[in-house]
């Protein structure tokens, strides 16, 4: 590889290139060969860097310089002022919302601080494209050892070590899962990544896949080593493209290079990977629905035991590791067991990766070691709650979690802490809510995800959920009565006591974890039939204050059911039993003279 | 199944064909020829599916079974310009809902449906993954970013 002085970096991850990074990446290539400079400046595409709310960035190395929300004509004044004159282009410096000082380099943004990047290791500082690139920060050399170095019992010895659990969800021990794979004699083994990341809310292992996609090849093949397969599979979401482009390119140049095929590295090891792909179905997040799916049947989970690791795809036993999980192995290969376990509580090592989205100030992947506290993420990492608003809960685990409120945010987020507090870490969706949101939509919003991606098997699932659901929207419509609560609570429990997988044992939580934590919100809906947070449209009744109304009869000119009666410049009255709740006379109301109580 | 009834071509015929051939007619690539032939086709019609059935020579109603259990695949066409309302919690806090409630006003179209003229189709789907531009509209492979429901006229007007 060549040697540059500097290198420009385009983030490629899915929201900078979905606002058109890619012509960014373009437009600067163009400047630097206009100036000559192809030799010493590098214009390099990367995965996400994290920074999603500041899209598209573009950052400056080695003067670690971040710039924001850049657009492709900005390329010429990026070239023109810092390449070749070294002067920041001040406009496009991030500034802090709320001191509106201005934080230029990566070390000061309050995004990176706290941060200890062990799965994201190279998203965003290596082109997934370029083999080279990943070889050069350490790929495969985990896979190199493990060959030459380790036996297969003594590698999956350090990963059981390591302490490193399931990053998918369950949290179940890494290890012991590679261990029951590997005692299962068979002649035909299969290593599995589950990449259908189906959390709403959640995009860290498509950020992974699309940053650096040959740490996953790199840990499947360790796996793969380990457990005695020689097959390796990745069953993706359609709905990632990128990603799926990214790996192909990634599997084909491994295969060149003799990273993957037959006899690897000499060593006279087989391992090669293909791609399945996913259709839409958040239950074939559940390894015995993927498996199905694998196998071109309808992604309907089964009852365990027996184990995928007992029997899997085609009958023969299979190991199933998520993203996320298999993006830890060489590091910890590489590092060794009481490196990860130094990181992390006491029952939880090393990092985990959350997607911080919401009404949060800094949109993006971040990822802290196990045990920081809500706070730190929401407040020091995420910059706090946008618009100076106060936090009212966060969710995690999606729709299998639960919420956390205010008397969660010092408590050191873990997998344990996590289900102690009624939710669960799920695959790291961090959702954040303000005042504004409404517990019981919140509920309702994620049981109706649940009752359309049951797949219908069993039916405290298919059924139970329905049930819930139907439940909270009497609720949210006021026609909800204070017995109804009681009956959530107990409906909740059977579904998930009974239900086959774990979609439906979890489905419910979000409903307790809201009953638990807002029980007063619950109660206001279904006995003053009144929304606090405002969000629930049929609780809602619009007044006009007469003291701010100056009749200038804007409202009632565009209320489209003419509930707006009044004198031009005298108060104006809205009538309740005509208006539809739309807000439009709120909108327009220049004088504030409208609430909603 | 759905209502429409269409008639293949000797050439559509032979592309299925050879779209099944090419992964050597195994039942456990269902999922994958499936993709391939709505890549092609744009949707999955009945009668695709029963020229899959017969090459893979599994029946028919399991492949059904499978297309509707899949939310990506679909038995309708979709419009020209197939819009879909990212309806993940990120996009969903943001607001999401409001905006597919202003695109089923102006084209007065219900989820799942395609305009009569077959230019816009109008579908939710959970999470592009794209949460850092909440609320995510995509109209084909655009993608617009912190959409308000004032930005709804606008974005269809960019169709005309």
């Amino acid at each position: 590889m060549s040697q540059y002085r500097m290198q420009i970096m385009v983030c490629g991850g899915a929201g900078c290139s979905d606002l058109n990074s890619e012509a960014i990446f373009d437009n600067l290539q163009l400047e630097i060969e206009a100036f000559a400079l192809e030799n010493e400046i590098q214009v390099v595409r990367t995965g996400c860097f994290g920074l999603c709310g500041l899209g598209p960035v573009v950052r400056v190395m080695p003067d670690e310089v971040i710039y924001t929300h850049v657009s492709p004509d900005d390329a010429t004044e990026i070239v023109s002022e810092h390449v070749l004159k070294g002067r920041k282009v001040e406009r496009l410096l991030h500034k802090d919302p709320v001191s509106q000082k201005i934080l230029a380099t990566e070390p000061e943004l309050s995004a990176c601080k706290k941060q200890l990047r062990i799965v994201l290791r190279n998203c965003g500082i290596i082109d997934p494209e370029n083999i080279e690139e990943a070889i050069a920060a350490n790929a495969y050399e985990a896979l190199a050892k493990a060959l030459t170095e380790l036996t297969p019992d003594e590698a999956i010895k350090i990963i059981k070590d390591s302490g490193l659990r399931g990053r998918g969800g369950g949290g179940f021990p890494t290890g012991l899962k590679w261990e029951i794979a590997r005692k299962n004699q068979a002649e035909e083994k299969y290593v599995v990544c589950n990449a259908d990341e189906g959390d709403p809310g959640a995009f860290m292992d498509r950020s992974v896949l699309e940053g650096d996609p040959h740490a996953v090849l790199e840990a499947m093949a360790i796996c793969g080593y380990c457990i005695g397969a020689a097959n390796g599979l990745i069953y993706i979401r359609a709905e990632y493209p990128l990603a799926v482009a990214r790996l192909k390119t990634a599997i084909s140049q491994a295969r060149q290079y003799g990273l993957l095929g037959s006899n690897i590295m000499g060593t006279g090891f087989n391992f090669d990977i293909g791609i399945k792909y996913g259709a839409g179905a958040f239950v074939c997040g559940e390894e015995t629905a993927l498996i199905h799916s694998m196998e071109g049947l309808r992604g309907e989970p089964t009852v365990k035991p027996p184990f995928p690791a007992e029997s899997g795809f085609r009958g023969k036993p299979t190991n199933v590791n998520n993203v996320e999980t298999f993006a830890c192995i060489s590091p910890v290969i590489l590092k060794g067991a009481d490196w990860f376990r130094s990181i992390g509580t006491e029952k939880s090592k090393g990092t985990k990766v959350f997607a911080l989205a919401g009404k949060i100030n800094n949109v993006g992947l971040v990822e802290v070691p196990m045990g920081t506290t809500l706070r730190e993420v929401v407040f020091e990492i995420g910059g706090g709650i946008r618009d100076g608003k106060k936090f009212k809960a966060a969710q995690t685990g999606g729709p299998s979690g639960g919420c956390l409120t205010e008397k969660h945010l010092d408590t050191p987020i873990d997998f344990d802490n996590l289900i102690a507090a009624g939710s669960m870490m799920g695959s790291g969706g961090l959702i954040v809510m303000d005042e504004d949101d409404c517990m019981v939509s919140v509920a309702k919003f994620f049981l109706e995800f649940t009752v359309e991606e049951s797949c219908g098997k069993c039916s405290p699932c298919r059924i139970g959920n329905k049930r819930l659901h139907e439940l909270l929207e009497h609720i949210t419509k006021g026609k909800g009565a204070p017995a109804d609560l009681d009956r959530l609570r107990n409906m909740s429990r059977v579904i998930k006591d009974t239900s086959l997988c774990g979609l439906g044992q979890s489905s419910p939580n979000p409903v307790l974890s809201t009953l638990d934590n807002f029980y007063e919100e619950y109660e206001s809906h279904v006995t003053a039939k009144k929304c606090p947070a405002g969000q629930c449209r049929d609780l809602m009744e619009y007044f006009i204050i007469e003291a701010n109304c100056v009749g200038c009869t804007a409202c009632a000119r565009v209320c489209p059911v003419n509930a707006i009666t009044g004198e031009r410049k005298e108060p104006h009255i809205i009538n309740p039993e005509i208006c539809i709740k739309c807000g439009a006379c709120k909108e327009k109301c220049k004088f504030d003279a409208i609430i909603i109580h | 199944m759905s209502s429409i009834k269409i008639e293949l071509r000797q050439e559509d015929i032979e592309k299925i064909r050879e779209i099944c051939s090419s992964f050597n007619k195994d039942p456990q690539e269902l999922i994958n020829i499936l993709h391939k032939c709505q890549e092609h086709f744009g949707y999955l019609p009945a009668e695709v599916q029963e020229v899959v059935s017969n090459e893979l020579d599994v029946p028919v109603a399991k492949i059904y079974g499978v297309v509707t259990f899949y939310s990506f695949f679909t038995m309708t066409p979709k419009g020209r310009h197939p819009i879909s309302i990212c309806m993940g919690t990120a996009c969903y806090v943001r607001g999401a809902e409001k905006v597919l409630d202003e695109f089923k006003k102006e084209l007065n179209l219900q989820v799942g449906q395609t305009t009569t003229d077959g230019k816009f189709s109008l579908s939710s789907l959970r999470c592009v993954g794209a949460c850092g531009l909440a609320p995510v509209v995509l109209v084909g492979d655009k993608t617009y970013g912190r959409v308000a429901p004032d930005d709804v006229r606008n974005i269809l007007r960019e169709y005309e």
